[in-house]
């Protein structure tokens, strides 16, 4: 019954925070007034007066998306450096040594593309001024890109016979200090009131009760515990991320936390409705994300709390914390890889098979169930472009959506976007199967081997970055493909989506007529539902049958490995 | 694209700055000012010593405390982790039957399956601080017998673990839970007697 609760009262507060959140990113984005421009109004003006900005100076989508491409690039390098020197630098209380090439380039790789996939342990590996310079930052300005790419895209959608798609430096800015810092800094006193740590302070050694010793690591894990989750980065400051003690102490702060991911996202969604100036619009986006949701939870849910013949067990605590308990660490599971947060509050790895699965499969659908601030937006535009084609093609019109016309170029595009993630992910699976440095980090036998592979993939190409955490991937083999994956996943989509961009803000509008197949409807919901799950099915359904299915049989008749 | 390039590397700077230095430090700030015994990890002293957080587990064992839950890096934070055994781990299943066997040695169980699940399970950050109520009630009888309590002191311990047990957060948020170390704090000030004789 409390579980059922705490489930509905999360889905109520999405739903009732999502518009109010939607609307005020609007304001911010399209430039109206709103009540924090007299708090943070000043900060905007002179990060451009310094940075050399000019906010009002439009783009194309070429300029935008070198902007966009530069940036991470030097992020990246910075990103690589700071690692690769930090025992050099200041702000490293407990010495810790300068971190491998192969795993810089891929904590590189993973913030800037908004993966945060945990090569690293926190606590052992990165000292508090990587975590806060490097990682920090990332967790802010790669969320804002999620975002700029999305606007861009937006603009061009909306906008009629125009190159001029926004100012990439603008949006980023606006971003950060309207919608980001501002929550980031409420959520972190939350946090720290709830028990969250957040000090410079050495590591504390104490003598246990009895009478051993242990070190308790602490830092400024808040501020970068609730900016992880708003910007669905989800890279922990611990290694057991949000289910340790310190970065998420209490069931609120889950709460909290699961809110947190969600929210952006989900808003963005009603502010896309702002600039179309059509609510239904939005609202049929947002049901279409939220069916998903649901019905993924519901699936999580079932076989969580289904017998384990193997564990002679219902609903098991393997690499579950005792204050969140079992529907939370379900919900939790479901809610993070919809959002491609990558955060979590119980080990993925231990989650019943097929809870498992929907946890992966989520990820594979492309991180568009919600999906990454910004990402998960623009990545359901793009299953938007190719269900109104596919609809084109059954009624024989020439496909449109918002008035414009989708011809060859968008659908190339498109389908690149599609394409590009689920030919790595099960490209890369394929060869860490065959390979022994690919099998020798596993950490479980038997299909969940194949389990671990397969989700890192999938993890890494969809910009999650949850994991089976059993598998050993700080290895040079997984640094290495783990890090092109996640490149991959991020640009091999971005620069697909901002040509789309770019040639949609061309075109012209033609004026709305009873022939013109709407996109505001339940038949167009179900219709886009079918086509994800058609798109996703029929790339993934080989491998979880081989992998998570092939595991639920066998666990119910008993068998290990 | 030159000034692009310019702007970018400026751009980059000014970020790393706000969110990076000025950002942390102001929440430290706050942080420290606000909630200053929480925000350094909620340390518990006893006689001048650190003795251990409030959030995070110890490694109990012997039969006059309660246990923690099993962790798979036993207690040890640096790293935190968790075993990321697979449902039908042959591993995971030997552990866990010879858990419940033991479990229910100890504290004089008739059948090992009635053993509460946390106990047989390791938590997710190898730290949980927590247990079940329960899975402090079924200890009860083993942590009396082991410290020989007298009917008094058997009382106290039993209301001790009904005032502590934490309800749901809000009356719904997570689970009824109890701070194990604690517990075994307030257990040590209840004290210990000789066998009688």
């Amino acid at each position: 019954m409390n579980e059922a609760i705490q489930i509905v009262l999360f889905m109520v507060a999405l739903a009732a925070l999502s518009p109010l959140l939607g609307r005020y990113m609007a304001k911010v984005f399209i430039g109206e007034k709103h009540f924090m421009k007299p708090v943070f109004g000043w900060l905007e003006t002179s990060i451009y007066k310094v940075s050399g900005v000019k906010s009002e100076e439009e783009m194309n989508w070429k300029t935008y998306l070198y902007g966009v491409l530069l940036f991470n690039l030097f992020g990246m390098v910075v990103l690589f450096l700071l690692q690769m020197f930090q025992a050099y630098l200041p702000l490293n209380t407990e010495k810790l040594p300068n971190v491998s090439w192969h795993l810089s380039f891929n904590t590189a790789a993973s913030f800037i593309t908004n993966t945060n996939w945990q090569s690293y342990s926190g606590e052992n590996t990165l000292s508090y001024l990587v975590q806060m310079m490097g990682l920090t930052v990332q967790n802010f300005v790669s969320a804002a890109t999620g975002i700029a790419v999305v606007l861009a895209l937006i603009r061009g959608l909306t906008r009629k016979t125009t190159d001029a798609l926004g100012n990439f430096w603008a949006d980023m800015t606006r971003s950060v200090i309207y919608v980001l810092l501002p929550l980031s800094i409420i959520l972190t006193m939350v946090f720290v009131s709830q028990g969250a740590v957040q000090t410079f302070s050495h590591y504390v050694k104490a003598t246990t009760l009895q009478g051993t010793e242990q070190v308790i690591p602490l830092g400024p894990a808040a501020s970068q515990s609730v900016i992880k989750q708003l910007g669905t980065n989800g890279g922990g400051f611990f290694n057991a991320n949000a289910a340790h003690p310190f970065e998420s102490p209490t069931p609120f702060t889950n709460f909290l936390e699961m809110l947190a991911l969600l929210i952006i996202s989900s808003s963005l969604v009603f502010t896309y409705g702002h600039y179309m100036k059509s609510k239904r619009q939005a609202r049929a986006i947002f049901i279409t994300m939220f069916i998903l949701f649901a019905v993924g939870l519901a699936i999580s849910l079932w076989s969580e709390y289904s017998h384990n013949n193997v564990l002679n067990i219902s609903g098991n605590m393997e690499g579950k914390e005792t204050r969140f308990g079992v529907a939370n660490s379900v919900l939790f599971s479901v809610v993070t890889t919809d959002a491609s947060c990558g955060a979590v509050n119980c080990m993925h790895d231990s989650l019943s098979p097929l809870s498992g699965m929907v946890s992966m499969f989520n990820m594979m659908l492309g991180e568009i169930i919600f999906g990454g601030v910004g990402s998960g937006l623009y990545g359901i535009i793009i299953f938007i472009i190719l269900t109104v084609f596919i609809a084109g093609l059954m009624v024989g019109r020439t496909p449109e959506y918002l008035g414009k016309k989708i011809e060859a170029f968008e659908m190339k595009m498109a389908i690149l976007a599609i394409l590009a993630p689920s030919i790595v992910i099960k490209l890369f699976s394929a060869i860490a199967c065959s390979i022994p440095a690919g099998v020798s980090s596993l950490n479980n036998a038997g299909p969940h081997g194949l389990s671990e592979i397969l989700y890192a993939f999938s993890s890494a190409a969809g910009n999650n970055g949850s994991a089976f955490g059993g598998l050993n991937a700080n290895t040079v083999f997984y640094n290495l493909m783990i890090g092109f994956d996640m490149l991959i996943g991020r640009f091999g989509i971005i620069v697909p989506v901002m040509a789309i961009a770019g040639s949609m803000a061309k075109k012209k509008v033609t004026p709305v007529s009873s022939g013109t197949f709407r996109t505001d409807n339940w038949l167009f919901v179900m219709l886009l539902i079918s086509v994800i799950l058609i798109v996703g099915g029929l790339t993934f359904f080989p491998p979880l049958a081989l992998g998570p299915i092939v595991e639920h049989f066998l666990m119910n008749l008993g068998v290990t490995f | 694209m030159k000034t692009q390039t310019i702007i970018a590397l400026k751009f980059l700077l000014v970020m790393t700055i706000l969110t990076g230095i000025i950002y942390p430090l102001l929440m430290t700030g706050l942080a420290q000012l606000g909630f200053p015994s929480k925000a350094n990890g909620s340390l518990i002293m006893k006689d001048g010593k650190v003795i251990g957080s409030e959030l995070i587990g110890q490694k109990f064992d012997s039969s006059i405390y309660f246990w923690s839950r099993p962790s798979a890096i036993g207690y040890n934070p640096i790293p935190s982790g968790a075993s990321n055994y697979g449902p039908t781990s042959d591993t995971l299943k030997k552990q866990v039957g010879a858990r419940r066997v033991f479990f229910a040695k100890m504290n004089s169980l008739s059948d090992p399956l009635s053993t509460p699940k946390e106990m047989v399970f390791a938590s997710g950050s190898g730290l949980d601080p927590h247990i079940s109520p329960e899975a402090a009630l079924v200890q009860a009888d083993r942590v009396i017998k082991a410290r020989h309590l007298n009917d008094n002191q058997k009382e106290e311990l039993l209301k001790k673990i009904k005032d502590m047990t934490q309800a749901p957060q809000f009356l719904c948020l997570g689970e009824p839970r109890i701070n194990v170390l604690i517990l075994n704090l307030e257990l040590d000030k209840i004290g210990q007697n000789l066998p009688v004789r």
